[in-house]
């Protein structure tokens, strides 16, 4: 199979707020071009985790190939690029965007420019790519597209007055898409005899081909049999399969410069693949590789425990699995005296901590409990060594602490001004500081710059909850600063919680503290004895409240007849004793420890 | 060998009450010839077991034993003193509701030897004992207890607080007016859903609420309080009593003697040769009597108890008596120490809440306080 000529190759992905209609589009787009059967059509085809297609997000990228005969009469083969939408996988967006040349913009033509949509154009703009912008749902009576084409004008500074106006849902226009791909965006460029380039954009491990590369090609070319290096490291693997995505793999002889496609070469596990490294061919090897990525390193860490202890060892083999799979997840074994065993796991943000949870429950049928995230902290210690805390509960003696640094964001938030106030005062309530607050039209976009652990402390739902649901939002990362920060311990009947200590700033640790000490009072259950529940910076305790003792539970009948059922009753107590944690000589139930961490996410 | 409580159940009741979990049944024919002589058979073979025993107590229980034949009473007393040792002064309970019919035949049941009364008085309000779904009114419930009274040497009644919307003080006026009409012993229980009842339906359903837990350690408080103005202490948690007016009976259960437990669903504890064991009998009185008939008994369970389940059942019981428990007992009945039945960091924590004392005779006690938690305390306690 000769290469296809690189003016009849378009490469592009799509960038859009959630819920605006990226997945919707892609569909047709294979629809339109005839790439799957009417009968093999379902909705969101690229997403294919169940997780993807409920939530309507994408989480790792996809690509498909397309055959479109446009007006001029030629054929062309589009790559479409599918890429993650939310902030956690900016990585994964900024690879699949080195992958293209061109992106469609997609903007809901009621809704207007939403703050993820912003991030993730600028990474575009940051990528070189030429950016076509298409307004969708021009059907809705509440679409007012000549207010949405001014808006990203003003706040992108894109020329929107040729904007591709469309319906995914009712297909209109998508003819018009198809053809802008082909006359606006440039096609890729490439030497086809030159040594082997190509960008490793994804891994993924498949259960009967092994890891799968998606990759896209510069110059030369990929075929069977071939012996490849990976720069960073390398090491050389024979390549066994070439193939594209129609979406369905489908083998081929080669891939070319400017094509898209997956290798597999019997390599054991995903870590073996770093993205945005350059494979070359061993023999021939290009002189320098493309320019790479940083790797992703977490910054959201929180301790994974199955709710029944007896689920472990199916955790470990889970999070094993899973790491297979998404190499930005991080995790090691933890104890906790309060929650068993489990694992510390490390996450790009919020959304992945939540999906990792998710599919954790759902593919590996795992009840799980998570302690309250935290942040990565950097600490300077009194003898000049800075060490790195993921949690809380590690926190060395603060005399040997000279300063602790937090990590920041540059959180960009759209709000209809209505709700621009609260928005405002809870930026500043979390130490937030003003970057800049600019209007278009009725929406106000405050860029603050705000300490990340304020922002994983229920920060989006709150910011959800006082816009109504209006408000949204993106962050970046923004350097570390050194706070006033202190690490809050709760204790139990005058016993530590180490599942429970969290980090805060110093003006906020009254309130915080004073919080969950509340809410585990209404979370224990009367007992035997009372209980102290306290809230401490070190020695100092910071906020106390106490579960007075049951006054009265005792059975008011009691006779011959009834003492093999109080044995058998009191066994089956003891029995569920198992489940308790000891805190001296109260016991509380771990179910309390959850609904209270429950509370925190 | 440990003297006995002999149990007798006779498991029929006139119509069954709302909150009661016990093994009564409603039949509208009776053949009581054939169940006085099963349960006649049956007595006769436990007693043929093991060798010849002293006898402590007789109990008659149920469902509703007054509705027997005092016949069949007097017959199963006569058993019961041939096939056991019994002394002069042998304890013979009935139960007995106070409707107008059974009053009538108390007389003929003090002629059959029974020589003290429990009567399921529950309630003196008219409304509480429509309520509870008894048959009858507090004007009969007065006039039984005045004949209860005159006829028996000793008299017990029920009653039964902590009922929906009960004030502290329409109980204790309640209970006052009981104590005036009673002779030396009162069983006074807090209002409890069991599972299975019309009560635990209802109240699922949301048809009438409880006091809650503060509310119920109040009554409970007011109720120590007025019955000790009358003279009557708790010797258990829901017993109240004269110095010496105890229930001979029931304290046989709570201090883990052996009891012998004959009729549908009764349960016995008998020591046999060096095992204490545990039985129950068939708990529907018809298959009961099929098998009393067929094999001569209507045993469906019965094992021996391991040294963990003896010391567990012992403190369990012995823990709701204001004497509490002697740990030699505990040793001599288990085979296990105090040391080795309950959890020496949980003991002394108790002793230090004042839940539980030493007494100067070296038993262990729950204190009043402590008997109140006491189904919070024992899972912690014992091991």
């Amino acid at each position: 199979m000769p290469d296809t000529p690189l003016d009849r190759i378009r490469n592009f992905s799509i960038i859009a707020h959630i819920d605006h209609g990226k997945s919707t589009l892609a569909d047709r787009l294979i629809q339109h071009t005839g790439a799957v059967t009417a009968r093999e059509m379902k909705d969101q085809l690229l997403d294919n985790m169940e997780l993807e297609r409920e939530r309507g997000i994408t989480i790792k990228a996809q690509t498909v190939r397309l055959h479109y005969q446009a007006k001029d009469g030629l054929t062309y083969t589009l790559n479409l690029m599918d890429t993650p939408g939310h902030v956690d996988f900016a990585y994964e967006v900024s690879r699949s965007l080195a992958a293209c040349e061109g992106s469609l913009l997609v903007v809901d033509a009621s809704q207007g420019v939403e703050a993820q949509t912003l991030a993730n154009v600028y990474q575009a703009i940051d990528a070189n790519h030429e950016i076509v912008p298409v307004l969708n749902k021009i059907d809705l009576p509440a679409a007012e597209p000549d207010r949405v084409k001014q808006q990203i004008e003003d706040v992108i500074g894109l020329d929107a007055s040729d904007a591709v106006m469309i319906s995914a849902k009712t297909g209109l226009n998508i003819e018009g898409v198809l053809e802008a791909i082909v006359t606006r965006l440039p096609p890729p460029k490439g030497e086809p005899d030159a040594p082997l380039k190509a960008l490793l954009v994804d891994s993924w491990y498949d259960a009967y081909l092994g890891v799968v590369v998606l990759v896209r090609v510069k110059d030369g070319h990929l075929r069977k049999g071939q012996k490849i290096r990976m720069m960073s490291n390398g090491s050389v693997h024979s390549i066994e399969q070439v193939g594209i995505f129609t979406p369905k793999m489908a083998a081929v002889e080669s891939l070319g410069p400017g094509e898209m496609g997956y290798v597999t070469a019997a390599i054991k596990t995903v870590a073996d693949t770093n993205v945005g490294d350059t494979l070359t061919e061993d023999r021939n090897p290009a002189a320098e590789a493309l320019p790479g990525f940083k790797p992703s390193i977490p910054v959201v860490w929180c301790g994974l425990y199955p709710v029944d202890a007896d689920d472990f060892e199916k955790l470990r083999e889970s999070v094993g699995k899973l790491r297979l799979n998404d190499s930005s997840f991080h995790y090691e074994a933890e104890t906790s005296a309060a929650l068993g065993l489990g694992y510390r796991c490390g996450f790009l943000g919020l959304l992945h901590l939540e999906i990792v949870q998710e599919r954790l429950s759902r593919e590996f049928d795992l009840d799980l409990i998570a302690t309250a995230p935290s942040v990565v902290y950097k600490l300077k210690k009194t003898n000049g060594e800075w060490i790195d805390l993921h949690n809380p509960a590690d926190m060395p003696d603060p005399s040997v602490i000279e300063e602790i640094q937090e990590p920041w964001i540059k959180a960009t938030i759209m709000v209809p001004d209505d709700y621009l106030g609260p928005v405002l005062t809870l930026c500043n309530e979390r130490r937030g500081r003003q970057v800049e607050l600019t209007y278009v039209g009725n929406r106000a976009m405050a860029v603050y710059r705000l300490p990340l652990n304020e922002v994983v402390f229920d920060f989006y739902d709150r910011l959800k909850s006082i816009s109504r649901g209006y408000a949204s939002f993106d962050y970046a990362q923004d350097g570390y600063e050194a706070g006033d920060l202190v690490k809050i311990s709760i204790l139990v009947n005058a016993e530590p919680v180490d599942a429970l200590a969290f980090m805060a700033h110093r003006s906020q640790a009254d309130r915080r503290g004073r919080q969950i000490c509340e809410r585990l009072k209404e979370l224990i259950p009367r007992q035997l004895f009372k209980i102290p529940i306290q809230a401490a910076i070190g020695g100092r305790v910071i906020a106390r409240e106490t579960i007075s003792a049951l006054s009265k539970d005792v059975t008011a009948k009691c006779y011959g007849g009834d003492i093999t059922r109080k044995r058998k009753l009191l066994e089956k107590q003891k029995e569920g004793k198992k489940r308790m944690r000891q805190f001296g000589k109260v016991e509380i139930p771990q179910s309390a420890f959850i609904a209270a961490l429950k509370m925190d996410a | 060998m440990e003297p006995l409580a002999l149990y007798l159940h006779w498991p029929f009741c006139k119509v069954k009450c709302p909150y009661c979990d016990f093994n009564s049944h409603v039949r509208e024919r009776i053949d009581e010839p054939r169940f006085a002589a099963a349960l006649r058979r049956e007595l006769a073979a436990e007693a043929a077991r093991d060798g010849r025993r002293p006898l402590r107590s007789i109990f008659f229980g149920g469902g509703t034993p007054s509705l027997m034949a005092p016949g069949t009473a007097a017959a199963l007393i006569a058993d019961a003193k041939r096939l056991f040792d019994a002394p002069d002064d042998l304890e013979i309970t009935l139960e007995a509701n106070p409707t107008s019919v059974e009053a009538a035949k108390l007389r003929e049941f003090r002629a059959a030897g029974v020589n003290r009364l429990s009567l399921g008085i529950q309630a003196l309000d008219g409304e509480a004992l429509r309520f509870l779904g008894r048959q009858h009114s507090a004007a009969e419930a007065v006039a039984a207890l005045e004949a209860g009274r005159a006829t028996f040497p000793r008299l017990s009644f029920d009653l039964i607080y902590a009922r929906p919307n009960q004030s502290e003080a329409a109980w204790r006026a309640e209970l006052r007016q009981a104590l005036a009409l009673a002779a030396d012993h009162l069983s006074l229980y807090q209002l409890t859903i069991e599972p299975g009842t019309r009560f635990a339906t209802e109240y699922a359903r949301g048809a009438f609420a409880l006091p809650g837990e503060e509310a119920a350690a109040r009554l409970y408080w007011a109720t120590v309080e007025e019955a000790g103005r009358f003279g009557l202490r708790p010797y258990e948690v829901s017993n109240y009593a004269k110095p010496g007016a105890e229930s001979r009976h029931n304290l046989t259960y709570w201090r883990y003697g052996d009891y012998l437990g004959i009729g549908p669903g009764a349960h016995q504890r008998l020591t046999l040769g060096e095992g204490l064991w545990a039985a129950r009998r068939h708990r529907a009185p018809e298959e009961w009597l099929a098998r009393v008939e067929r094999e001569g008994h209507g045993r469906v369970e019965e094992e021996a108890l391991a040294p963990e389940d003896r010391a567990r059942e012992l403190l369990l019981m012995g823990l709701r008596l204001a004497e509490g428990v002697d740990p030699a007992r505990l040793l001599a009945r288990s085979g296990l120490s105090l040391a080795e039945a309950v959890d020496p960091a949980m003991l002394a924590a108790c002793l230090d809440e004042d839940y539980l004392e030493w007494t100067e005779d070296g038993r262990l006690r729950a204190t009043d306080e402590g008997r109140m938690r006491l189904d919070a305390m024992l899972p912690v306690l014992l091991r």
